[in-house]
């Protein structure tokens, strides 16, 4: 079978953005906007062929074989080397289809929300980046390469974020996405810097191989109790934290929400932050056998906490946009969590599985709920949620397709977010469970904000509104039909015959006591923000005042961007850079010039030397020849 | 006449015929037209070094030697290999942008282009150079035009600076000196052959250990200065901060280079063992170098300084790698010096390019600048993110290749000062986005600003002109690497 036609999906996009980034300002609107979506409907097209051509035929003895394009980009030493290449696995494709559908509809979409933008070219050309960077990071044959494309996903989510640069907010939080990413992927070089050390290699094939050298021989290295490969992969996802706005490196999303809202749904929900998802997950037998699994337990807990904690500051958000970021959070805490009560063989590899489904059916849920908010904000101008009201009447499409993702992130059976859910929670049922009460809690917080969401933007009084709002224009609405309909068909697909750890299927079955429990605390959930919300009340009011203290600190999400700030500013600034500066000015270059002041008082004072006076010259004459008289008769007597 | 031999004639004939030149209109295209000739030349000698390494297995190649003055044994002797070939290359286009960039210069301009070009013929003679004697005199001839050019057309405090660069640089020529000299008196050990300071023949005497440990510091410090060794680095931001446009490119961009250029053809290849024993002194000191210029850069006020600091650090990379004794790390510390080069080429004429316009280089007082001159912003932008590494660019490469080879060390020492280094990654991004998000993002600072001049044609061609190399090594880094290993290879040999 031949997938080498693979290598268009990245190259399409990188064309794109070539073209539109360098005549940006020679292309008008109407043709870069056509131009990007028809280019991205190509790679689309090619996606959802690669896919079907894979899983119908990619088995060879029950097993789905890895294909590989790979060449050689540059050699470090003997052995150490990058390839840039393809690399079609069961995931790298399940991941193809995901970007590709998002990226695409995120085109269409923003053809009729950028409309009349300035940069409207140069906003289709950083989604281009984008889309290459992304198809690159998945579609990478080695560590490195995924680094490599790690990084340029981050300059194109900078660039994205701070789109609206004359704004200072944007521009902040651009950098401050930057800035936090980029720390943790400093993590991750030197975790890649460790794995080429200690095996040789970056190659993911000899990297996962079980029965490899790297895997077996995982117990020969050791540093502070652990193997030195545990360490590695501790601090590769440090790297995969970092991009997934995991705790405590989770500062960066909200704020990214500055962006425009394609781009949230885009980069900020569906596709680059599950980059670390991805990326524990490409990694998965070296989590999973090394130290037996350390690493990987590691990434449950973070993953759990995660969850727990965005679903908590979720609650109390009143930006719709950064509630949803929040969800987006919690809910890739549990694509980690499901990662990490993972194990390998057969129906053991379900969470793992559970995992890649519920990225698959968040990411089009997801990516639904923001573009549904930004037709909301694209009718109504604004974020808040105290702005909104009673929007049912007037943008009926955009209420129902809200509505289908709301009840699918619920957990509401039928719904495609019902299936994935059931299967992480009954992964983590069967692994662990403190992780598996956790996460019905979630479930359970989750469908309250939701639904607080959708009954304060959709019902209620009617706001103050500008103008009357109305539908958004059909090139919105279409991606977004599109995506309510994967809402739910996404459910209905069964991932385990194409997804496991070990590329064998096997059967997964829902557990329909768990399924159950979690349905009715989802419910619970919905029914609570009927209460509160439904009508207009004081209850949720009443129950802020109740909670005082824990509500402030919720809604001050933890005060986690003040420690941030508390120890950039007054500790990296404060008391290393400004010190090194000063020291820089008052030691080191003021000896530089105290030894020029001093050469040159030296020289001052023994000019008087050259008077050209004689009597002088005589005086210093004589008693030279005096002294050299009594040191040479003082030899000589000796 | 010999292939290189010639990159010191033709500047010596342009600057003959600026002699005759009148005015600006004239000096400016017999500048331009005698360093476009320079630059075909070095491209034309990237090929031909290529044709010639395919036959020919010397270290050096083209080598062409003649009797200077015969008492002393100094010859004026030359040859390249693929680390000069490129960094001549590197000089080539830098002046070429140089003169583009300072296509206006109002003041003197004959005078300007003449030192401009004196400088320029140093530094080329230095990268052909065999000879230590020759290599020395041309890097005088390349440090004495500085003072001018910054004492005559530069700002601010220029006269300070010139006297403070000059003399610093000055002081640490004095201390090579020295070291030359203790090269050379102990040039005819175990061979009664003359005394020579022919870098390829001192390599095949073993100079005692006792001479090398006094020597090596000397020559690593001579040209270290010029690299920006910590604490050896202060001339470099008063003398950037005073200096016109084109110097400032010319000088961080090439002549700091002769520093990890020098430190590598001369002290490490001649003084191995001298290396060896003082490696993890002088490495504390460029690791130091790395994070100390970069947590310097953030606390700066003036945009040259910030680009002075990041230099600082960036240089300290170079001698970090270079002493690492490692065949990755030396390649990535080659690569460096050209990225570097090029990126700080690019950043001055950028700053000389907003200076220009607004009259200020005070980061507090600029803001928004991209709105108004949306050409200059971009490359702005694309500048920084190169510079701070991304992939795609030359930066990544080389700090890839220094820290994979860095890390092929497994002792604890070298360890720690590579997680050091490497977390400079992180400090670089946040100088670099705080002065790019500053400047020329956010809202205008300055309604005067909002009729800024757009980028003119000669300083469009000035920035693309850097910005090709900086993309083709970011995006196909393979023949590069390739090309310079083979060269390394015997030099490190020395070392191991």
């Amino acid at each position: 079978m031949d997938f080498s036609y693979t290598i268009l999906i990245p190259l399409i996009p990188l064309a794109l953005f070539v073209i539109l980034g360098i005549f940006s300002k020679k292309i008008p609107a109407s043709i870069s906007g056509w131009m990007g979506s028809i280019g991205l409907g190509v790679t689309f097209v090619l996606s959802y062929y690669a896919a079907y051509q894979y899983y119908l035929n990619g088995k060879v003895n029950g097993v789905y074989q890895p294909f590989i394009y790979k060449y050689n980009w540059m050699n470090f030493t003997d052995k150490l080397h990058i390839d840039m290449g393809v690399l079609i696995d069961p995931i790298s494709v399940m991941m193809l289809v995901v970007v590709s559908t998002i990226s695409f509809m995120v085109h269409l979409y923003s053809r009729g929300y950028m409309k009349g933008d300035d940069g409207y070219t140069r906003f289709f050309a950083y989604l281009a980046l984008f889309s290459f960077s992304m198809f690159g990071l998945v579609l990478a044959t080695n560590l490195f390469q995924i680094y490599i494309f790690w990084e340029l996903v981050g300059a194109s989510s900078f660039l994205l974020i701070g789109y609206y640069y004359t704004k200072p907010s944007a521009v902040s939080a651009a950098k401050k996405a930057f800035i936090v990413t980029r720390f943790a992927d400093f993590g991750f070089l030197v975790g890649i810097l460790i794995i080429g050390y200690y095996t040789g290699t970056w190659d993911f094939q000899e990297l996962n191989n079980p029965e490899g050298s790297v895997i077996t021989n995982w117990a020969s290295t050791s540093f502070m109790g652990l193997s030195v490969l545990t360490w590695a992969l501790i601090l590769i996802f440090m790297g995969g934290a970092g991009k997934s706005a995991m705790l405590p490196f989770h500062i960066w999303l909200p704020d990214a929400m500055e962006g425009p809202t394609p781009v949230s749904a885009l980069i900020h929900a569906a596709t680059m932050v599950v980059a670390g998802v991805y990326l524990v997950a490409r990694l998965f037998p070296m989590y999973y056998f090394i130290e037996d699994g350390f690493a990987l337990q590691v990434v449950a807990y973070v993953g759990a906490i995660s969850s727990l904690f965005a679903a908590i500051i979720a609650l109390t958000q009143n930006d719709i946009k950064r509630v949803l970021a929040f969800s987006t959070m919690s809910q890739i805490g549990y694509m980690m969590l499901a990662l990490g009560v993972s194990g390998y063989h057969g129906h053991d590899g379900l969470g793992f599985m559970a995992s890649m489904f519920h990225l698959f059916t968040h990411a089009m849920f997801k990516g639904l709920l923001f573009l549904a908010a930004g037709s909301v904000i694209h009718a109504i101008h604004s974020n808040y949620l105290q702005d909104m009201g009673g929007l049912r009447k007037y943008m009926p499409i955009t209420h129902i397709t809200f509505l289908i993702a709301a009840l699918s992130i619920s957990g509401v059976p039928f719904f495609a977010g019902f299936f994935s859910k059931d299967e992480i929670l009954t992964a983590a049922y069967e692994n662990n469970i403190l992780i598996y009460i956790s996460s019905v809690f979630v479930a359970g917080l989750t469908a309250f904000y939701m639904f607080r969401l959708y009954f304060g933007i959709f019902w209620g009084k009617d706001k103050e509104y500008e103008h009357t709002p109305h539908e958004s224009p059909m090139s919105m609405t279409i991606p977004m039909m599109f995506l309510a309909f994967m809402s739910i068909a996404g459910g209905y697909i069964h991932f385990s015959k194409y997804i496991s750890p070990d590329h064998m299927p096997f059967e997964a079955h829902l557990n329909y006591y768990l399924a159950a429990i979690a349905s009715t605390v989802g419910l619970i959930g919905i029914v609570l923000a009927f209460i509160f919300y439904k009508k207009e009340n004081n209850l949720s009011e009443r129950f802020s005042h109740a909670f005082g203290i824990f509500y402030k600190w919720t809604y001050n999400k933890f005060y986690f961007d003040e420690i941030y700030l508390f120890v950039t500013k007054k500790i990296i600034f404060g008391l290393v850079a400004k010190p090194s500066a000063w020291f820089d000015k008052n030691v080191v270059d003021a000896s530089m010039i105290g030894i020029g002041n001093v050469t040159e008082s030296f020289s001052y004072k023994i000019k008087g030397m050259q008077s050209g006076k004689f009597q002088d010259y005589a005086m210093g004459f004589i008693s030279g020849g005096v002294v050299i008289a009594i040191v040479v008769f003082y030899l000589w007597i000796n | 006449m010999d292939i290189l031999s010639l990159f010191v004639i033709v500047p010596i004939i342009t600057v003959i015929a600026l002699g005759f030149s009148k005015g600006l209109k004239q000096s400016r295209i017999v500048a331009l037209a005698g360093m476009l000739v320079q630059l075909g030349m070095s491209i034309n000698l990237i090929f031909a070094y290529l044709k010639e390494r395919a036959v020919n297995d010397d270290i050096m190649v083209f080598v062409k030697d003649i009797m200077w003055f015969e008492q002393f044994n100094i010859h004026y002797s030359v040859g390249v290999d693929a680390i000069s070939v490129v960094m001549i290359a590197l000089t080539a286009v830098i002046v070429v942008a140089g003169i583009f960039i300072s296509w206006m210069v109002d003041d003197l301009p004959k005078e300007f282009f003449i030192s401009l070009i004196i400088l320029s013929t140093g530094v080329f003679g230095f990268f052909i150079s065999l000879d230590l004697f020759t290599m020395f005199v041309f890097y005088e001839i390349a440090v004495i035009p500085m003072y001018l050019l910054i004492g005559i057309w530069g700002s601010g405090p220029r006269e300070n600076s010139a006297m403070k660069l000059t003399l610093m640089l000055m002081g640490a020529s004095a201390v090579l000196s020295v070291g030359i000299f203790g090269i050379y008196f102990n040039s005819n050990i175990g061979t009664d052959g003359p005394l020579t300071f022919n870098i390829l023949e001192i390599a095949q005497v073993n100079i005692p250990e006792a001479a090398q440990n006094l020597f090596f510091p000397m020559v690593f410090i001579g040209f270290a200065t010029l690299g920006a060794l910590f604490p050896f680095h202060t001339w470099s931001p008063s003398g950037h901060a005073s200096a016109p446009t084109a110097v400032s490119m010319l000088h961080a961009g090439v002549l700091m280079k002769l520093g990890g250029y020098g430190v590598f053809r001369v002290a490490m290849y001649l003084l191995p063992i001298g290396a060896i024993n003082w490696s993890d002194f002088f490495l504390v000191l460029a690791s130091i170098g790395v994070v100390y210029g970069a947590l310097g850069a953030i606390m700066q006020k003036d945009l040259k300084y910030i680009n002075a600091y990041a230099s600082v650090s960036h240089l300290g990379l170079v001698l970090f790698a270079l002493l690492m004794f490692n065949k990755t790390a030396w390649n990535g510390a080659i690569i460096q010096s050209l990225s570097h080069g090029l990126l700080t080429a690019m950043f001055f004429a950028l700053i000389g390019m907003v200076y220009g316009r607004t009259h200020t280089r005070d980061v507090a007082k600029l803001g928004g600048i991209m709105k108004v001159l949306p050409f200059i912003g971009a490359i702005y932008v694309i500048t920084g993110l190169a510079y701070l590494g991304l992939p795609g660019f030359s930066g990544f490469v080389a700090e890839m290749n220094i820290f994979v080879g860095s890390f092929q060390h497994d002792d604890t020492f070298h360890r720690i000062l590579t997680i050091l280094a490497v977390s400079s990654i992180v400090v670089t991004a946040v100088y670099i986005l705080r002065m790019v998000g500053k400047i020329m993002m956010g809202p205008l600072s300055n309604p005067e600003y909002a009729n800024l001049p757009k980028a003119t044609w000669y300083e469009k061609v000035g920035l693309v002109m850097l910005l090709i190399p900086v993309v083709i090594i970011g995006v196909m880094p393979f023949g590069l690497g390739e090309m310079l290993k083979e060269s390394i290879e015997p030099f490190l040999e020395r070392l191991l």
